[in-house]
């Protein structure tokens, strides 16, 4: 166990560095350079790629040093404290530091630790609704497969997961707290300040995430259920005497979770890297609008954060499902 | 025979409707076992050997078959019984122990969760501690050596023939008066199936309970049962002793399974002969008899009778012995002409006999 976690984790910082060079290669290496972005966006479009301006902010961002320079610097803020120069102004920086944002100069770091407590209050609420909601459903769907419940519920999700995610928010959104009422406005309150403040200014984000998002899951469980129900220790568990509720629960239900958790677990891995519709549609200043964002206009600092949350977010929930696994499997062996 | 019969099947039919049409699973079977007796019931895939037995422990799902018939249980129906009540025979009274142990057993749970779990639930006021105490026993009763340690074990950790050990001491966990064995060593190596049906049988002397044995293997019949019962396409087709179906076969289905038996220490002239065709549609039986079209001696029947009639279960040439077959003369026939074929020692040895 332990000597597996050492080498998972190794192997995943490495994965993680791995990631965050090439962010940073294609940055340098991209199509586009990041400082005419820039240039042009200060500029109002009076920048172009012959233009000295262009040479200044190429200077400024640090574009003209060699790559490996860069990420050297980059890397070696995030256990020391550095100043960043932009021009004749110096930023300080503390460790660790992912350095300053291009759009206006905040630090990575600070903006980070403000936005990813949106995020995960999104990621956790909506994945727990995935598995309460979706795996009952599907597994009462298998109990009865075949009859009429079974179809309309899984004709049901079908129907649900084919509309837009996006419309599906937008209209909840439109109707349920802007024209009605119905649920109280989305908003972000800290936890620690206001449990309850928290709790309801994210109640229909959740269900609106949870609801959409549990229709695949009432879809894994139940296809998984229904191959786990024709098993021969499950009519083993029924030639035993036990009770209905007990042959599903303990004997099928474990079983069949097992499948479940893989998606599960790169499923919240994704949620944690950001929802980007649900931040932009619902206003939420989340780690995927700050992400999108930061992409429109190559603000590479903040583009390097959302990877580095999103491969460490990958890397974690991939050792978790392997943790998870060996738990319900004993054949599982972590080694 | 003596005593009361313990599991009493009568005209028991089994179907299931599907899309396709209506499955005849198995079609007016009857047959008695007493305790301390063995049954074996005989077939190959397809035949309802198993739906049978399932039928015997309620394990059909009652929207997805249609049970006709009566199977009494110690004197209790049980067709048509109350889900809770069919619960407590289950495991308690009426074990089964199955085919595979490695799918039959949870590959998630310990070995003696399970086996404490089968106890538990038919003695609701036994502690953890109790139910693993018993689970202990009846694994060192069916012979796993240093059972208070493999106890903590998961199936995948057994042998092939200690899983079925283990699959055992499961369904004997609660004494049961009737198991039901579902081919129990069809999974397991020649000499551990010597084993396990030794087992088998010491544990019947010692509990002395009515054994039900699925199989395919005729072998395991002549060292297991006190009756035979041969079924094909849903039906039973011939039933009487176990020695007498063995040594008397009257019916030309039974005599295919007798010679596509390899005979290792028999006439090395001998030869295994296989039955021809596939087994019938249980969809769309055919019209007569269900074996009529693989039968090579249907020819010597007058007419095209096993064509169109199907032979009733009736008391063949010699006494305590059921057959289903138009063949009048088929002693005759056994002995002239299919004997001969398979074992030519024997033909001679009973022509000797009969003289």
């Amino acid at each position: 166990m332990f000597s597996f976690l050492v080498k998972r984790l190794l192997s995943g910082a490495m994965i993680v560095v791995l990631v965050s060079m090439m962010v940073f290669l294609l940055f340098f290496y991209g199509p586009k350079s990041p400082a005419l972005e820039l240039c042009r966006r200060d500029t109002h479009g009076r920048c172009g790629e012959t233009s000295p301006r262009l040479e200044q902010y190429e200077e400024r961002l640090g574009y003209n040093n060699p790559v490996y320079s860069e990420y050297g610097k980059w890397a070696k803020g995030l256990v020391q404290d550095r100043t960043i120069y932009i021009g004749s102004t110096g930023y300080k920086c503390e460790a660790p530091c992912l350095g300053l944002s291009y759009r206006d100069r905040t630090l990575v770091t600070d903006q980070l630790k403000e936005r990813f407590p949106i995020t995960l209050s999104l990621a956790v609420g909506a994945s727990l609704l995935y598995l309460m909601i979706g795996v009952p459903i599907g597994v009462l769907a298998a109990r009865r497969r075949g009859s009429f419940a079974d179809k309309a519920l899984v004709s049901s999700t079908l129907v649900f997961s084919s509309i837009p995610y996006y419309l599906v928010a937008l209209l909840s959104m439109l109707l349920l707290t802007l024209s009605t009422h119905v649920f109280p406005t989305v908003a972000y309150h800290p936890f620690l300040d206001n449990p309850f403040k928290w709790f309801s200014g994210f109640l229909l984000v959740w269900l609106v995430m949870g609801l959409y998002g549990a229709t695949a899951y009432t879809r894994y469980s139940r296809g998984s259920m229904v191959e786990v129900l024709n098993e021969d220790y499950v009519r083993t568990a029924k030639a035993k005497g036990l009770k209905d509720r007990v042959v599903v629960i303990r004997h099928a239900l474990r079983s069949a979770l097992v499948p479940v958790v893989t998606i599960f677990g790169l499923d919240v891995a994704f949620l944690l890297s950001g929802t980007v519709f649900t931040e932009q549609i619902f206003d939420l200043d989340g780690i995927g609008k700050w992400g999108l964002e930061a992409t429109y206009i190559k603000d590479l600092p903040v583009v390097q954060a959302t990877a580095l949350v999103l491969a460490v977010a990958v890397v974690m929930a991939n050792i978790i499902v392997d943790i998870v696994y060996s738990v319900l499997d004993p054949r599982v062996r972590l080694s | 025979m003596s005593g009361d019969p313990y599991l009493e099947v009568t005209d028991l039919s089994v179907r299931f409707p599907t899309s396709d049409g209506l499955v005849q699973a198995v079609n007016g079977l009857t047959y008695s076992v007493e305790l301390g007796k063995t049954l074996g019931i005989v077939g190959e895939s397809g035949s309802g050997k198993s739906v049978s037995s399932m039928a015997v422990l309620g394990l059909h799902d009652p929207k997805a078959a249609r049970i006709e018939g009566s199977i009494k249980v110690g004197g209790t129906e049980v067709v048509g019984l109350a889900e809770d009540k069919m619960r407590s025979l289950r495991g308690n009274s009426v074990a089964m122990i199955f085919q595979d142990a490695l799918a039959a057993l949870h590959p998630f749970y310990k070995i003696g969760a399970q086996l404490g779990e089968a106890y538990q639930v038919h003695h609701p006021k036994a502690s953890k501690k109790e139910a693993r105490k018993r689970s202990i026993e009846m694994l060192e009763r069916v012979g796993i050596p240093q059972p208070d340690r493999r106890v903590d074990d998961y199936p995948h950790q057994f042998s092939g023939g200690m899983r079925q050990r283990a699959m055992i001491a499961m369904g004997l966990i609660n004494d049961p008066s009737l198991l039901i064995a579902d081919e129990p060593t069809t999974a397991l190596d020649v000499t551990v199936q010597a084993q396990i049906l030794d087992l088998l049988q010491d544990l019947q002397r010692e509990f002395n309970s009515a054994i039900v044995i699925i199989t395919h293997d005729l072998g395991v019949v002549a060292e297991m049962a006190d009756d035979v019962l041969v079924m094909y396409g849903g039906r039973c087709v011939e039933y009487g002793a176990c020695k007498e179906i063995l040594t008397h076969p009257e019916m030309p289905y039974t005599w295919g399974l007798l010679s596509s038996v390899p005979d290792v220490t028999g006439d090395p002239n001998a030869r295994m002969i296989p039955i021809p065709g596939n087994p019938p549609s249980l969809l769309d039986p055919p019209p007569g008899c269900a074996f009529h079209p693989r039968c090579v001696h249907s020819s010597k029947v007058p007419g095209d009778l096993c064509a169109t009639t199907l032979p009733e279960l009736t008391v063949g040439a010699r006494q305590g012995h059921l057959k289903r077959c138009h063949l009048v003369d088929s002693e005759t026939i056994y002995a002239t002409e299919v004997l001969p074929e398979v074992a030519p020692d024997l033909a001679i040895h009973l022509a000797e006999e009969n003289r």
